[in-house]
């Protein structure tokens, strides 16, 4: 394993006695990463790469991140093969299709890295420019400000248990003293999804006391408060208070994405 | 007039944090002529680089809005408690690549990267800087990925076309290293709609390719 020679990128010490590494290596993030790493680093022709040096360095990397127990990420070995396989294909005997010129092998690898170059280039370009907030800031006005100046009050997220106690109030104004009793099911969680995102897209806002306008049993007021949780739970609804012991209001939160964009 | 308008303009363009365009403007101005709605934006433009304050109006994301110097960013960052904004180079390359190649799928950006890119896709969306064009009509409808108006206003730039050019973008063809796409016998409709890189307008069939195309700054 005494390959420091051969990727310069890492500092490997080895002890001689306890066969310990020290070893500092630098993090590629893919295999057209390490490769472009290893053509500057020999200072070879992108156009004319030595593709049976480049190779055996590449291979020695993976086995050293084998070594340190590196997961090896599938991109890294789909490059390997590809590699190995132009390798093995320019040793053989140039083949004249019909007169045709054969496409020289390594275009495959040469190509992508040409892209990937680009890009590098492309992305550096880009974060030259003055980019905001961290650069150059623009005025802020807060999101509180400006919802005062429209008349708005200030949202409260509300969590489970003022919504459990909003629910134990409403059930108690409306179903004094009602013992529970087991029915079969008449009305599904499902159902009261379906008759909230209804309300919902009727009206932006809707208050959480009037979702059990029309409910009648208890199962029917649980039905609904289940049904509300889920809408929360995958984010379809969020809830507000404006203050304590006020009413809970749920908005809609079914993305509509031209909207947003379109402004 | 036009002395009052100027300073209308710049008076909303005070006491406001997201880039005005011409139609916000107009809205708040319904008697002005455009033209002399941008006409005067260009004499206040012209007016604060002349008076070299601390910071400028600046055309941006289709508008205008006035931001820092960048002599000051650091007393501001120091103001405001935070961090630079950066972002990490593997986001930067993502970024430049859905930048100048959309309308595009990620299975298009990672085959330029060579590596994953499914956490990326993801911060860039949830930062506002991309976002899902729609889905194209292929086995597994596959989202299609562009960019914001978000984009342009943290990028500094006015609108999509102003990215910075290089030259060698015209041969920067997705195809071209696509083994299945050497032959000839490929449908015209089915590269043009993945690789194309005037605006769709005029090919029907990369229109019908799309479900939801918002008509966004970014998706021209």
């Amino acid at each position: 394993m005494q390959k420091s020679d051969c990727t310069g990128n890492t500092d490997l010490f080895m002890n001689d006695n306890t066969e310990e590494y020290t070893v500092k290596l630098e993090i590629f993030e893919g295999p057209l990463d390490l490769l472009l790493h290893l053509i500057r680093k020999n200072e070879v022709d992108i156009f004319d790469i030595p593709i049976s040096l480049i190779t055996d360095q590449y291979l020695e990397y993976l086995d050293m991140m084998k070594a340190l127990n590196i997961n090896i990420a599938g991109d890294f070995l789909l490059m390997a093969s590809t590699l190995v396989h132009i390798k093995s294909s320019l040793l053989l005997p140039e083949q004249e299709v019909d007169g045709e010129e054969v496409e020289d092998p390594r275009t495959e690898i040469t190509r992508p890295l040409m892209e990937y170059m680009r890009i590098k280039e492309l992305a550096g370009e880009l974060s030259e420019r003055e980019m905001l907030d961290r650069d150059v800031f623009k005025r802020h006005l807060s999101g509180e400000y400006i919802s005062q100046l429209q008349g708005k009050e200030i949202q409260l997220d509300v969590n489970l248990f003022q919504l459990m106690d909003a629910f134990k109030k409403i059930v108690e104004q409306r179903l004094p003293d009602t013992p529970i009793v087991f029915v079969p099911e008449t009305i599904t969680v499902k159902d009261r999804i379906a008759f909230i995102i209804e309300q919902l897209r009727q009206e932006a806002t809707v208050f959480f006391k009037d979702l059990f306008d029309e409910s009648r049993t208890i199962s029917e007021f649980i039905a609904t408060f289940l049904a509300l949780l889920e809408l929360v739970h995958i984010g379809m609804v969020k809830v507000f208070q404006p203050g304590p012991d006020k009413d809970i209001r749920l908005e809609a939160h079914f993305t509509d994405n031209e909207e947003e964009e379109n402004g | 007039m036009a002395k009052s308008l100027k300073l209308i303009i710049e008076a909303l363009l005070f006491s406001s944090d997201k880039p005005l365009t011409i139609r916000d403007f107009h809205s708040c101005l319904p008697d002005a002529d455009v033209s002399d709605i941008k006409s005067a934006l260009q004499i206040l433009e012209h007016d604060y680089d002349v008076l070299d304050r601390s910071f400028k109006l600046k055309e941006v994301a289709e508008g205008y809005q006035f931001r820092s110097r960048s002599e000051y960013g650091s007393y501001i960052l120091k103001l405001l408690q935070t961090t630079p904004n950066r972002l990490s180079r593997p986001t930067m390359e993502t970024l430049a690549i859905i930048a100048y190649k959309q309308p595009i799928l990620r299975h298009e950006i990672e085959r330029l990267r060579g590596v994953d890119v499914g956490g990326i896709l993801r911060a860039l969306l949830e930062k506002g800087l991309i976002k899902i064009m729609g889905r194209k009509n292929l086995p597994g409808r596959p989202l299609i990925y562009g960019t914001t108006k978000r984009f342009l206003e943290v990028f500094d730039l006015k609108d999509i076309s102003s990215l910075p050019k290089l030259k060698e973008i015209k041969d920067f063809g997705l195809e071209e290293y696509e083994p299945s796409h050497a032959g000839q016998e490929v449908a015209p409709e089915q590269r043009s709609g993945e690789d194309s890189p005037e605006p769709p307008s005029d090919n029907e069939p990369v229109k019908e390719d799309h479900e939801t195309i918002s008509n966004g700054g970014a998706a021209d």
